[in-house]
């Protein structure tokens, strides 16, 4: 599984925060995408039907998932796709790796597939000989840089034209240039030759669907298309979640996606995939497999509150609209799903142990949700893992999240468990409030990561009970005189 | 791996909190609406315009003439057409010589590969339907208009009829009756010519596939 290891978070998000041209490169980004998207949906009472709509789907399917993952492999099956089953990323690897090695593959072309970077393919393959080219062009520059994607819906966003010239120069001996055209064409030069001579495409689904045993892929440039085309073996690789019931159900949530994702009302291309190459039929591969990637999305699915985080279409509203996400951007977060998405995933795939930061790096501030087109309610889920993350008492205590309770410390348990039995008992609150009174002079100026960038809270001369009491004592005490001042009278 | 399968799904079903009840989907927002004829060619025609695609209102007497104007302006040198379908044999029916060559996918692509992809023009198809809402062609290849002739080419040529305008994807899936009828090998929306973003937001055509889409709508 790919991340950094955890200490390196917060060096990497300081970072981060200090480089221009990251929070340049996204703020630019991530500004342009929140406009488009809200450009593509000009009735707010129709997006909050279509949310409503989407989210309905997505529960459905997860509602019936079995069924519905036992369905859409007797449809595949029958028509002609192998379906595989991966309990983790190394199985699904070692799937795709005998499928190639069956087929005396050296070269694979790739379509985009989170995925195949959450179980880290290209990697394993390389380790075996087999050499993993991206084709999609954002990947493609991300792979030339030796580096993950930055964003889930476009991976090379944290580069700007320039870098990206200079490192196709580097690699590739293009002519420096800030010419987009230039650079798009001869990247499609480049990789139109590796099309022709790759042994087996590899891609991901966008919805599997069980009715039709269909697979669908989104996408704009049409190296998708060719992927799962042009080689004569194609293997599409997915989460067991990505299922849908119904043909119709596709509909919908493609309009959303791409709406939430960039805006656009619809993609270039929208690719259904129902069967390998039928006799007398031109193109196509002659077989195409499907891996269905497990990888912590069943322990998800035990919990209902947990279960949300697969309704999930991966359409990158949540950290476009992410005011942590827009200025640290994607590879801070160490982990393949970055921003708002990943804080709610990263700690099922990879546990809490490692993943412990996640969920406390958001400010709770609500845009994720609010843009959700499947309403995953994140914030809910965020305050869920860090309460997973500080466990060890009875709250959720038939938890099965991995690595809960990894953050809890000693010192901090016992001051929250003192601060809980002062608030049961009166006198003990009242003597503890008191003493801090008397004491706040001994109160340290610094308190830890909160006075990194604040001032430490200052105690009040007199307690709240205190001056309350005060204000009452007066009170009788006018009361009184009045009272004094009407029988003289 | 079936003992990976059964793991899995045995998993899902003896779900810790419980079986899951499926709540209903109300697909009203999708399925009402609706556009007047007129209407949809005007929609159509602005959404995909919107996404580079280059449209012409033809009828059914001069698409043709219209067709071999565009290709002689584009420059072109050969064109792939359909053998079998109604468009290529109108076409291959009244060509000339100095119009660019006519030719076919006839073979399967590994005998060819290298020529269709750095040899041919451009290529013409006829659509299955279209969706006025989003302005995008759908088409079923098929053995006679194969899978890559509408992606390889740089300059693809659709031909659409106006009556085949629907309002919706969802109307085209529930009143083609695609689920019950069984789907294709492959089924195809498109909306434009290849594009990309991925270098600073800034769009780029053709990246992999036809840097033109070109539409005829007969009328
Ligand atoms: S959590 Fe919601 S907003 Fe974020 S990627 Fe998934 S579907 Fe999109």
């Amino acid at each position: 599984m790919s991340h950094n290891p955890v200490q390196s978070f917060h060096p990497r998000v300081h970072e981060a925060i200090h480089n221009p041209q990251i929070r340049a490169n996204f703020r630019k980004a991530m500004d342009g995408l929140m406009d488009k998207r809200l450009a593509a949906f000009p009735s707010d009472d129709d997006l909050q039907k279509m949310r409503d709509l989407a989210a309905s789907i997505r529960l459905r399917a997860l509602a019936k998932l079995p069924e519905l993952l036992e369905k859409l492999e007797a449809n595949l099956t029958a028509q002609g796709i192998q379906v595989h089953w991966a309990e983790n990323g190394d199985q699904a690897c070692k799937i795709i790796l005998e499928i190639c090695q069956r087929h005396n593959a050296k070269s694979v072309i790739k379509g985009k597939s989170m995925v195949s970077e959450e179980m880290e393919l290209n990697h394993y393959l390389a380790e075996h000989g087999i050499d993993a080219l991206e084709s999609d062009l954002g990947e493609y520059i991300v792979q030339l840089a030796d580096e993950t994607p930055s964003h889930i819906i476009m991976p090379a966003i944290h580069k700007n034209t320039d870098q990206i010239s200079d490192l196709m120069h580097e690699k590739t001996g293009t002519n420096k240039s800030r010419d987009v055209e230039y650079l798009t064409a001869e990247a499609r030069q480049q990789l139109r030759e590796r099309f022709e001579k790759a042994d087996v495409g590899v891609s991901g689904v966008n919805f599997a669907v069980a009715e039709t045993g269909t697979l669908c892929l989104v996408e704009n440039e049409g190296n998708g298309r060719l992927t799962t085309t042009v080689p004569p073996v194609h293997i599409a690789v997915t989460g067991i979640e990505k299922v849908v019931e119904n043909l119709e159900d596709v509909a919908p949530l493609l309009s959303l996606l791409t709406r939430s994702a960039t805006g656009q009302h619809i993609t270039t291309y929208f690719n259904m995939i129902s069967s390998p190459r039928k006799e007398g039929e031109l193109d196509g591969p002659d077989e195409v497999h499907l891996v269905l990637v497990d990888s912590g999305r069943s322990n998800i699915y035990q919990d209902d509150e947990l279960l949300d985080t697969l309704r999930c279409i991966r359409c990158g509203a949540c950290m476009n609209h992410c005011p942590v996400y827009t200025r640290i951007g994607g590879h801070a977060y160490g982990y393949t799903y970055p921003g708002p998405i990943g804080k709610i995933l990263m700690p099922h795939m990879v546990g809490l142990e490692d993943a412990k930061d996640l969920p406390s790096a958001s400010t709770l501030c609500g845009a994720c949700g609010e843009v959700c087109p499947v309403r995953i309610p994140i914030p809910k889920l965020l305050v869920r893992l860090r309460e997973e993350s500080v466990a060890g008492d009875k709250q959720h205590d038939n938890s099965m999240v991995r690595g809960r309770g990894s953050k809890r410390n000693t010192t901090e348990t016992l001051i929250w468990k003192g601060w809980a039995k002062m608030h049961k008992h009166g006198g003990l609150y009242r003597i503890g409030t008191g003493a801090a009174t008397v004491f706040k002079g001994l109160m340290p100026n610094k308190i830890g990561a909160w006075t990194n960038c604040r001032t430490a809270p200052k105690l009040a001369a007199s307690t709240l009970h205190e001056q309350v009491k005060a204000r009452q004592l007066a009170q009788a005490k006018v009361q009184k005189e009045q009272q004094k001042s009407e029988g003289e009278a | 791996m079936s003992q990976a399968r059964n793991a899995i799904l045995g998993r899902l079903r003896h779900r810790r909190d419980g079986a899951l009840t499926a709540p209903t989907s109300d697909f009203s927002v999708v399925s009402n609406k609706q556009w007047s004829d007129e209407e949809k060619i005007d929609l159509f025609q602005q959404k995909i315009e919107s996404v580079h695609a280059e449209v012409h209102r033809v009828t059914q007497d001069n698409w043709l003439e219209t067709l071999k104007t565009l290709v002689q302006a584009k420059g072109l040198s050969d064109l792939l057409v359909p053998q079998k379908a109604a468009v290529g044999q109108a076409i291959r029916a009244d060509w000339s010589e100095t119009l660019p060559e006519l030719r076919s996918y006839d073979q399967p692509v590994t005998e060819w590969k290298a020529e269709l992809f750095s040899g041919i023009d451009g290529a013409v198809t006829d659509v299955r339907a279209a969706i006025a809402e989003t302005g995008s062609l759908v088409l079923w290849p098929d053995q006679d208009q194969p899978r890559l002739m509408s992606l390889v080419p740089p300059i693809h040529f659709a031909i659409l009829d106006a009556h085949q305008l629907k309002n919706t994807f969802y109307e085209v899936i529930v009143s083609e009756g695609w689920a019950s009828a069984g789907m294709p090998t492959n089924a195809l929306l498109i909306s434009g010519p290849s594009k990309t973003a991925d270098i600073e937001q800034t769009l780029a055509y053709g990246v992999h596939g036809p840097k033109e889409l070109i539409v005829l709508i007969r009328q």
